[in-house]
């Protein structure tokens, strides 16, 4: 596939309008190719989920051009080209484990025995095959969140929004989930944006870290973090990974106003 | 035994003891004081009519059990339907929120006279249309409230996958509110059946709890009187038991998140 997997374009999002307006992004433009897992990290009220709402076409821009694989983002939702993931994970109480991970599949029409297939492998996948007739509310946090990472890959994406999927979890947790998400998309090559807020995390799973400031809501760094393609636990300890974290820090510092205040740097 | 099922029977046996220390209390409070049976009737006379009248109470029940039954019936279809509409329409919504407002301050059962001569007082139809709109206000009150407890996240992730607005109702808002529905309709279970009842009072045909009462009291038999007031009893605790049951079945899996 030759087009990128995301195109923004000299991207704005203004909600409200006169005196009370609020500019969420002002004339943001990025790329993102097909298999590229790229965060999006930057300190609150910068528009980071505003942007990830615009590329998943929940949200319209006020001015600009998204395009998903070529497409514009409303065609590309149509066309169930990518799987999400929320902070909450948004799981249906009144449905077991496997029906919410088949929920995509029978939304769009797949038959029975093709859900349960794929549900019964992504469960494997997520490490959650012995929970498949649970209830979510059966589940820790984290548990749920795997299960929304798991009916996010249902449809074998080609691209994963994720925002902030990891944000309430413990930060034992949050490291297993990534490792198991680092897998996850290794094995699927789909390409990933990633709404975040640590700078760990974001340097641990990404290619690429795109930096955005607040007020208005801007890109003003993006650090190749070019760790290559094998991530283990031992890349946490990794010199590599270390000066990329002082990098994507300083990027994040340096494009702010307020450079203590508002980044958390766990 | 487990600590569990002894809690639970605590739960059960408790208010159990203390319901028949009540009535032995209130029976000795009659034989003792020589109370007459025309202030407070001893609860072995009031059994004693209820057994002896079983044919005329039991008939009592089924008139009025189906009149509170067509109401809550009707009433819930009308309710829902409204609150669908609500649901659906912020026009309807302004439109029927003052109504329902202000229905809901109407004494229906004072209108039970005027239904009598409307509807002919040979008919059971007043007390029916009575115990509906008692129902009509909580059902729709509820079931509003539940069709707006779907979560936005839900609505984002209906979106995402693109979900036609038919498939996100069956999948979300449906099963969001059912349990908001089922507790309205537990409430207006109870309403239907005391409307029902009362509606009996102002007049119409001589066939259900609520004119047996009132006959019985009339005619000075005042242990009569409770016998049928025990059968009224018996309606709503059916009325009551079996919404509450559909309730708790219906909300299992919906009601406190965590997350």
């Amino acid at each position: 596939m030759n087009a990128p997997a995301v195109l923004v374009e000299g991207v704005s999002r203004v909600f409200g309008t006169g005196p009370g307006a609020v500019t969420a992004l002002d004339d943001v433009s990025l790329r993102v190719a097909p298999g590229e897992f790229v965060s999006l990290i930057g300190p609150s009220g910068c528009g980071k989920s505003t942007l990830l709402r615009l590329i998943g076409d929940l949200d319209q821009p006020s001015d600009g051009r998204v395009e998903v694989f070529g497409r514009s983002a409303e065609q590309a939702r149509l066309a169930h080209d990518y799987g999400i993931a929320f902070q909450q994970s948004g799981l249906l109480p009144w449905r077991t484990v496997r029906a919410n991970v088949e929920l995509p599949l029978a939304l769009h029409g797949t038959g029975r025995k093709g859900r349960r297939e794929r549900a019964d492998h992504l469960l494997d996948l997520v490490g959650l095959a012995d929970f498949a007739e649970h209830f979510p509310d059966q589940l820790s946090g984290g548990m749920q969140q795997r299960v929304a990472i798991a009916r996010a890959f249902a449809e074998e994406p080609s691209l994963l929004l994720m925002d902030e999927p990891f944000g309430a979890l413990d930060e034992m947790t949050r490291e297993r989930l990534q490792g198991e998400l680092v897998r996850i998309c290794a094995e699927t090559r789909a390409a990933v944006v990633f709404v975040t807020h640590s700078i760990p995390e974001a340097v641990f799973l990404s290619d690429r870290v795109v930096v955005m400031s607040a007020r208005p809501g801007r890109i003003t760094d993006i650090v190749d973090v070019g760790l290559g393609g094998e991530r283990g636990e031992g890349l946490r300890e990794d010199a590599g990974y270390y000066e990329a974290v002082i990098r994507v820090r300083e990027a994040l510092h340096g494009g702010a106003e307020v450079p203590s205040r508002g980044v958390e740097t766990r | 035994m487990s600590a569990g099922t002894r809690a639970g029977l605590e739960r059960v046996l408790a208010p159990a003891l203390l319901f028949a220390a009540l009535i032995a209390a209130w029976q000795a409070l009659t034989v003792v004081a020589e109370i007459p049976p025309f202030l407070l009737p001893s609860p072995a006379a009031i059994a004693e009519e209820f057994v002896a009248r079983w044919s005329t109470i039991g008939g009592a029940i089924l008139v009025t059990g189906r009149n509170a039954l067509v109401g809550l019936v009707v009433g819930a279809v009308l309710g829902i339907a409204a609150a669908v509409l609500a649901g659906l329409s912020h026009v309807a919504d302004r439109m029927m929120a003052p109504l329902a407002a202000a229905v809901a301050v109407v004494p229906i059962v004072a209108l039970a006279p005027v239904l009598y001569t409307m509807f002919g007082a040979a008919a059971e139809t007043a007390r029916q249309i009575v115990a509906a709109i008692a129902v009509l206000v909580p059902v729709f009150v509820t079931t509003l409230r539940g069709l707006r407890q779907v979560r936005p996240v839900h609505l984002d992730l209906m979106r995402a996958y693109a979900a036609t607005s038919a498939q996100a109702t069956r999948t979300v808002t449906i099963p969001a509110a059912l349990p908001f529905v089922f507790t309205g309709l537990r409430l207006a279970s109870s309403l239907a059946v005391i409307s029902a009842i009362v509606a009996e009072y102002f007049g119409g045909p001589r066939t259900g709890i609520g004119s047996f009462i009132t006959t019985a009291a009339a005619g000075s038999n005042y242990a009569r009187a409770w016998a049928f007031v025990l059968g009224g009893i018996v309606v709503g605790l059916l009325f009551f038991s079996v919404t509450l049951a559909a309730e708790h079945l219906v909300s299992r899996r919906s009601g406190p998140r965590k997350e």
